[in-house]
C-alpha cells in the first residue's frame, strides 16, 4: 500500500485516496470546432507509460482536495506530489 | 503412553507440569514449552500425515514454520483450523489434533493406491489427464478435491474475535535471533521507537538451539539480558509469536500476533484471538535467519528422516531426539554439531559426508564424541516398514554422478540431513529486492532493494552464517554508537560440497526409489526433469508444471534445491536458471486475522433515515438500495407484494400517497457562480430560473452519456438546492468538486451534501394538497405554490421547504425537514392524512408510478452508454447554449447515427403477462439461440392503473422510436416466445394535466 503525501495534510495511507489517471488535460475550449478524431483524443485516449507517469489523485477520505502526482510506474516510486495549476518539477525525466 | 524420546535432561520446556492432548484419537503427554510437533515426538509418534499426490506416509522434516509435512486440523467444531503446521502449535492441556489427507485413517490410506500407480501420475499429471472432455472437468474436479485435499473448512462461524493494530515504528526488526536482537537493542539505545517481531514464543531464534556464548555469558543468558533491557525502554514494543507475513510498499507490513491462539479454545473472551498488525516503518531490519535444505537422495521423504537443524533444536529447546540410533547425512560441517549434540545425550550417530574431509574442528569434535564418520559416501536407499530400519550407504564418485562399491547397511531409527541453507529472504523477494548468489556457501542472499521499500538485511538472512557477524551487522543496523556484542564461533558450514541430486543403485527416476525435493507438492527431481524435457524450461514454468513451491510452505526447503537441480541437469549455473518470486503470505493466516473485527454491522455500513424506525413498526419489508435501508411496501395481513403494491398503486392515483424520499441525494450550492455552473452540469439551461423555481435536469459525463438526473431548486439569488439520484449523490457531488477544483478554480461556488440534513416527505395524488393544508396556515394553493415552484412555510409548527415536484406525474409536494423533525412530521402527516384515506406507499410502487408516466430511472433504463437523444429527451437539450459537460459528444459520428438503442414502451401481447426485466427483444426468432438481439426490456411491472389494470414495460430497443406501433419478440429464458407492441412510454396523463392541478 502507497503512503502518499497530500499536499494539504501530508503523508496518509493509499486506502484514503483515488486514482484518476493522466493529469494535466486541459479541457478544450473550442470543442464545437474540434473534429471528432481531436474531440476523441481528449475524450478517450490517455498515455500508457512505463516511467515518469503525471497523474491525479483525490484525497476522498481526507481533505477532499485534487492535487497531482508523479509515479514511476515501473517502480511505483512517487518522484513529486503537487497541488492543481502548477507545473510538475521540472527534473522528472532526469530521476525516472 | 509415555515418553520415551524425552530426554532425562535439557530442554526449555518446564517439567514440573504435564499436559494432556488427542492426536488422532488417541491421548499423549507432554510439557508446557513443548510443540504439538515436540511432544509426538517425545511420545515416538512419527508417522503424520499423507503426501498430497501419492499418499505416503510422512513425518516431521522441520522444527519451525518452515515444516511441509506435519499438517495439522487443530481443534473441532467451530473452532477447527485445518493446514496448521505441528511445529507451530504450542501445546496445551486437552489439545484435540488430527492429521490431514488421509481415508480412512493414517495407517491404512486408501490413497496410498496413487503410489502403487506412481509412473501414471508424472508431473503435469493433472493438466494432461483431465482436460477433455470438458463436460467431464467438474466430475473429476470432485474426485480429485476429496483425494487432493488438505484438511477441512469449519462449518460454523468463528466463535473467536480478532482485530486489528496500527503502528508506525521507526525501526520495524523482524527476528528474534542473535542479529534482530543485537539491531533492536542497538535501536533502543539510540532512542529510536522500535517494534521487533518473533514467530516463537519466547527470544532467541538459533540461539535456542546452540551452545554458543555472547559477551562471555551463555547465549541463552545474553538473549534473557537483551530482553530484560528492552522491557526497560517505554519506546520499544516486543511481539512474539508474531509472524511477518506480508512487506508491501512503501514499508507497509502486515503480522498476525497469536494473542490467545496458543491457549486452545477455552481462551479468554477479553483478549483477541489474533491480532494483525499493520506497520508503517520509517527503517526495516530482516533478521528472519536461514532455513536449511535437505539432501535429495533416494527415499528421503520416509517419517523419522528429519533436517539436521531440527533434530539440534528438538533436542536443546525441547529435550528430545527422534531416536536412539541416528543417521546424519551432510555435505557440509553445520550438521557436525548435530551429530555431536545427539552423540553426547547418548545416542549412536553415523555420520555419511559425501565430501573426503570436513573442517578440522569438525571432524575433532565428532571423533571425540564417539561418532562414527563415512567421509565421501552417500545414503543410497531408505528401509522403512512401520518405522525407519536402516540406511544403505555407498561410496560417492568424485564427479558426484554416480555411487560404487559395496552397500553398506546401517542400522538406525532415525536420520537427517543438511545439503546447505538458504537465507530466508521471503520478504526481502516481497519487498521487490534482488538477490545474489554465493558461489561460496552455494545460496541466495539478497541483493539490491526496491527504492520504495528500503531495507537491510542481516545475519544468516544476508547469507552471513558467522554469529560474530551476525552480532555486528544486526548492531550496526540499528544505528547505536558502542561496541557490539561479540561471540566467539567457528565458521559453521565450512566448505560445502554442492550435491543438488545424490544418486543411487538405479538411475534416478527410472526405479522404484524416489527422489523429492518437495514434500508438500510431492515432486521428484525426476518430476522436474520431465518438465524440462516437455520444454517447459523457464524456472516459472517449471514451477507450475511440477508445482515445486506452490503449496502453503511457498517452497521455503524445496525452491533452492530445485534450481539447483535444474541447473546441474542443464549444465549451467545455478544464477542462470533464475529464481520464482517470493509471494505473501510468509505463513498463511487466518480469515479471521484479516477480517479483524469488520465483522457483520461493522463490515458494511447501515444508512437509514429519520423515519425508519417508523416504518420498521409499521410492517415495512426493506430493501437495500446502496447502502441505504428502503422500505419496499407496506402489506397489510395478507397480502404478498404483488397486492399490497396494487394497492398502494390505485391509491396515490385515485387518493394521496406518503412516501419517504429522504435517500435522495441533496447538494447545498452557494455563490455567484453556482447559475454558471448548473449550465455547464445540466444539458438545459439555467440562467433564467427565478428564486422560488424548480427545474429538472440531466448530467451528462464528457462521453455525452446520461449519468444522473435531478431537480435543482434556487432557494436564493446565489443558493440552490440540486437533488440527486439515491445512488449518485457522493458521484455528482465529487464530479462538481473535481470540475471545480481542476479545471475552474477561479469559479465562486460551495457545494456540500445535505442528504443527511434533510428528511424528505412526498405527498402525491389528487388530495396531496388536502393533507398539507391541514398542517399549516401558510398558503400552498396553486397559485401561491405552482408546479415547479418551492416555498418555505410552517408546517406542524416546523420549519419546512415544500418542492412542487412529482415523480408520479401527480400533484406532489415533496417536503423537506430537519432531519431531526422528520420523525415528528411524518406522524403528523400519517395523522392528518386519516381522512383523506392516505396510504404509505415504498419504493415498488414508486418505481411503478414512474414506470406509468415513462420517467426514467438512471442507472436502469439507462446504463451509462445512453446520450439524451437515445432516451428520448431531446427536449431537454439545449441548442443555445454554447458549451456544456458532454455537449460534443452529442454530435460524434457515433452518437449521432441511426439504429442506436431507443427508449420506447412495451405492452405485452398478454395483458397479464409481465414481461422479465432484462428480456432480450429479437429481430428474428430461430429454434435456438444466438438470435439477432436488438433491445432489451430495462423496467416491467403490473400497473392497476392502466386500462384497468395489465403489464407496462420500458425497454431499449435499436431504433425504437420508428418501431413504435409494431410488434416484436421476446424469447424468455425459461423457453416461452411471447411478443409485445412497440408504444409510446407513456401510458397515464399522456397530456400531463394532472401534476399541475
Ligand atoms: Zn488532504
Amino acid at each position: 500500500m502507497f503512503l502518499i503525501s497530500c499536499p494539504w495534510c501530508g503523508e496518509r495511507d493509499q486506502t484514503e485516496f483515488h486514482c484518476h489517471g493522466e493529469a494535466h488535460i486541459a479541457r478544450p475550449e473550442n470543442s464545437l470546432e474540434m473534429d471528432d478524431a481531436a474531440w476523441g483524443d481528449y475524450v478517450f485516449f490517455r498515455k500508457n507509460v512505463k516511467g515518469v507517469h503525471l497523474e491525479r489523485w483525490t484525497h476522498d477520505h481526507g481533505c477532499g482536495r485534487w492535487f497531482n502526482a508523479a509515479r514511476n510506474t515501473a517502480t511505483d516510486e512517487f518522484l513529486a506530489f503537487y497541488k492543481p495549476g502548477e507545473a510538475p518539477p521540472a527534473d522528472l525525466e532526469r530521476v525516472s | 503412553m509415555t515418553q520415551d524420546n524425552r530426554l532425562p535432561a535439557g530442554g526449555l520446556i518446564d517439567r514440573s507440569r504435564t499436559l494432556s492432548f488427542e492426536f488422532d484419537g488417541k491421548t499423549y503427554t507432554g510439557h508446557p514449552g513443548d510443540t504439538l510437533a515436540s511432544a509426538l515426538m517425545a511420545n515416538g509418534v512419527t508417522l503424520l500425515g499423507r503426501s498430497f499426490k501419492y499418499h505416503r506416509p510422512r513425518g516431521l522434516l522441520a522444527a519451525g514454520s518452515e515444516e511441509p509435512n506435519a499438517l495439522i486440523q487443530l481443534e473441532r467444531g467451530a473452532h477447527t483450523e485445518p493446514n496448521t503446521r505441528a511445529t507451530a502449535i504450542e501445546l496445551y492441556d486437552g489439545l484435540n489434533a488430527c492429521s490431514q489427507n488421509r481415508w480412512p485413517s493414517l495407517k491404512y490410506d486408501i490413497g496410498v493406491v496413487n503410489s502403487w500407480l506412481s509412473r501414471f501420475f508424472p508431473a503435469g499429471f493433472y493438466y494432461k489427464t483431465f482436460m477433455w472432455p470438458e463436460r467431464l472437468w467438474m466430475t473429476y474436479e470432485h474426485v480429485i478435491r476429496r483425494a487432493a485435499g488438505l484438511g477441512v473448512s469449519p462449518r460454523l462461524p468463528d466463535p473467536d474475535r480478532y482485530e486489528h493494530r496500527h503502528d508506525q515504528p521507526e525501526l520495524l526488526v523482524v527476528g528474534a535471533g542473535p542479529a534482530g536482537l543485537a539491531a533492536a537493542l542497538s535501536g533502543a539505545r539510540a532512542g529510536k521507537r522500535v517494534v521487533l517481531v518473533d514467530e516463537n514464543p519466547q527470544l532467541g531464534g538459533s540461539l535456542l538451539g546452540s551452545r554458543d556464548t555472547i559477551d562471555g555469558q551463555s547465549a541463552l543468558d545474553w538473549v534473557a539480558g537483551v530482553r530484560a533491557e528492552l522491557a526497560e525502554h517505554p519506546c520499544v514494543r516486543v511481539l512474539t509469536r508474531t509472524t511477518l507475513t506480508g512487506y508491501f510498499d512503501y514499508n507497509y507490513l502486515i503480522a498476525t500476533e497469536h494473542v490467545t491462539a496458543h491457549l486452545g479454545p477455552q481462551a479468554s473472551d477479553d483478549l483477541p484471538r489474533q491480532r494483525l498488525w499493520k506497520f508503517r516503518a520509517k527503517s526495516v531490519v530482516l533478521a528472519t535467519g536461514a532455513i536449511e535444505r535437505p539432501l535429495v537422495f533416494a527415499d528421503n521423504d520416509r517419517p523419522g528422516i528429519l533436517l539436521a537443524s531440527a533434530v539440534r533444536t528438538y533436542q536443546h529447546r525441547f529435550g528430545v531426539l527422534p531416536g536412539r540410533r541416528l543417521v546424519v547425512f551432510t555435505n557440509n560441517d553445520s550438521a557436525y554439531s548435530t551429530a555431536i549434540d545427539a552423540a553426547s545425550a547418548g545416542v549412536a550417530v553415523t555420520l555419511v559426508d559425501c565430501r573426503d574431509t570436513a573442517g578440522d574442528a569438525a571432524e575433532r569434535g565428532a571423533d571425540a564424541a564417539g561418532v562414527t564418520r563415512m567421509m565421501g559416501s552417500a545414503i543410497t536407499g531408505v528401509s522403512y516398514r512401520n518405522g525407519l530400519q536402516s540406511v544403505d550407504v555407498m561410496a560417492l564418485s568424485a564427479d558426484g554422478t554416480r555411487v560404487d562399491g559395496p552397500v553398506q547397511k546401517v542400522p538406525c531409527d532415525s536420520a537427517c540431513s543438511s545439503g546447505g541453507w538458504n537465507p530466508a529472504v521471503h520478504l526481502h523477494s516481497q519487498a521487490k529486492g534482488k538477490l545474489r548468489w554465493l558461489e561460496d556457501t552455494h545460496t541466495y542472499a539478497p541483493a539490491a532493494c526496491a527504492s520504495t521499500m528500503p531495507h537491510s538485511s542481516v545475519g544468516a538472512c544476508d547469507g552471513e552464517f558467522s554469529l560474530d557477524q551476525a552480532l555486528n551487522a544486526g548492531w550496526a543496523a540499528g544505528g547505536a554508537t558502542g561496541p557490539a556484542p561479540s561471540a566467539e564461533r567457528v565458521a559453521s558450514i565450512g566448505a560445502l560440497r554442492p550435491l543438488w541430486v545424490v544418486p543411487c543403485d538405479h538411475p534416478v527416476g527410472e526405479g522404484p526409489k524416489k527422489h523429492f525435493h518437495e514434500f508438500q507438492n510431492d515432486a521428484t527431481a525426476a518430476d522436474l526433469w520431465l518438465a524440462q524435457r516437455e520444454g517447459f524450461e523457464s524456472i516459472e514454468h517449471t514451477k507450475r508444471y511440477t508445482t515445486t513451491g506452490m503449496a502453503t510452505d511457498q517452497g521455503k526447503t524445496s525452491n533452492v534445491n530445485a534450481i539447483g537441480i535444474l541447473a546441474s541437469s542443464r549444465g549451467i549455473t545455478v544464477p542462470e536458471v533464475g529464481v520464482t518470486t517470493f509471494r505473501p503470505p510468509y505463513t498463511p493466516l487466518t480469515f479471521g486475522a484479516i477480517v479483524g473485527q469488520n465483522r457483520r454491522h461493522l463490515f458494511h455500513m447501515v444508512r437509514k433515515t429519520p423515519i425508519h424506525d417508523w416504518q420498521a413498526d409499521h410492517g415495512a419489508v426493506f430493501e437495500d438500495v446502496g447502502d441505504w435501508k428502503r422500505a419496499r411496501y407496506y402489506p397489510k395481513p395478507g397480502e404478498d407484494m404483488d397486492a399490497a403494491v396494487r394497492r398502494e398503486c390505485q391509491a396515490v392515483r385515485e387518493g394521496v400517497g406518503l412516501f419517504d424520499a429522504s435517500t435522495l441525494g441533496k447538494i447545498d450550492l452557494q455563490g455567484e457562480d453556482v447559475a454558471w455552473l448548473l449550465d455547464m452540469l445540466y444539458t438545459n439551461a439555467w440562467g433564467g430560473l427565478a428564486v422560488g423555481k424548480c427545474r429538472y435536469g440531466l448530467m451528462l459525463n464528457e462521453h455525452g452519456m446520461v449519468f444522473d438526473d435531478g431537480v435543482t431548486t434556487r432557494v436564493a439569488e446565489n443558493h440552490y438546492h440540486m437533488t440527486t439520484t439515491t445512488g449518485g449523490a457522493a458521484r455528482v457531488l465529487g464530479w462538481i468538486e473535481e470540475w471545480l477544483q481542476t479545471e475552474w478554480p477561479d469559479k465562486r461556488v460551495h457545494a456540500t451534501s445535505v442528504t443527511e440534513q434533510w428528511a424528505v416527505m412526498a405527498l402525491n395524488g389528487p388530495r396531496a394538497r388536502a393533507v398539507l393544508e391541514a398542517l399549516t396556515e401558510d398558503d400552498v394553493s396553486n397559485d401561491a405554490l405552482p408546479f415547479m415552484g418551492f416555498k418555505e412555510i410552517q408546517l406542524a409548527g416546523v420549519p419546512a421547504r415544500v418542492f412542487r415536484i412529482s415523480f408520479t406525474g401527480e400533484q406532489a409536494f415533496e417536503v423537506n425537514v430537519p432531519a431531526r423533525y422528520g420523525r415528528f412530521v411524518w406522524e403528523q402527516m400519517v395523522a392528518a392524512g386519516a381522512a383523506h384515506d392516505m396510504v404509505i406507499y415504498g419504493t415498488e410502487t414508486m418505481h411503478v408510478l414512474r414506470a406509468e408516466k415513462g420517467f426514467i430511472i438512471v442507472g436502469q433504463d439507462s446504463d451509462g452508454t445512453m446520450t439524451p437523444s437515445d432516451l428520448d429527451m431531446d427536449w431537454i437539450v439545449s441548442k443555445k447554449k454554447a458549451d456544456f459537460l458532454g455537449k460534443r459528444s452529442l454530435t460524434r459520428s457515433d452518437t449521432s447515427r441511426d439504429g442506436r438503442k431507443q427508449l420506447v414502451g412495451l405492452l405485452s401481447e398478454d395483458p397479464s403477462l409481465v414481461l422479465p426485466e432484462g428480456a432480450h427483444v429479437v429481430s428474428e426468432l430461430r429454434a435456438a439461440p444466438p438470435m439477432p438481439m436488438i433491445g432489451h426490456v430495462t423496467s416491467s411491472y403490473f400497473s392497476p392503473n392502466v386500462d384497468g389494470g395489465r403489464s407496462i414495460a420500458l425497454a431499449v430497443i435499436q431504433g425504437g422510436f420508428k418501431r413504435k406501433g409494431d410488434w416484436v419478440d421476446l424469447p424468455l429464458i425459461d423457453g416461452r416466445r411471447v411478443r409485445a407492441k412497440v408504444v409510446d412510454p407513456v401510458f397515464v396523463d399522456a397530456a400531463g394535466e394532472r401534476v399541475k392541478s
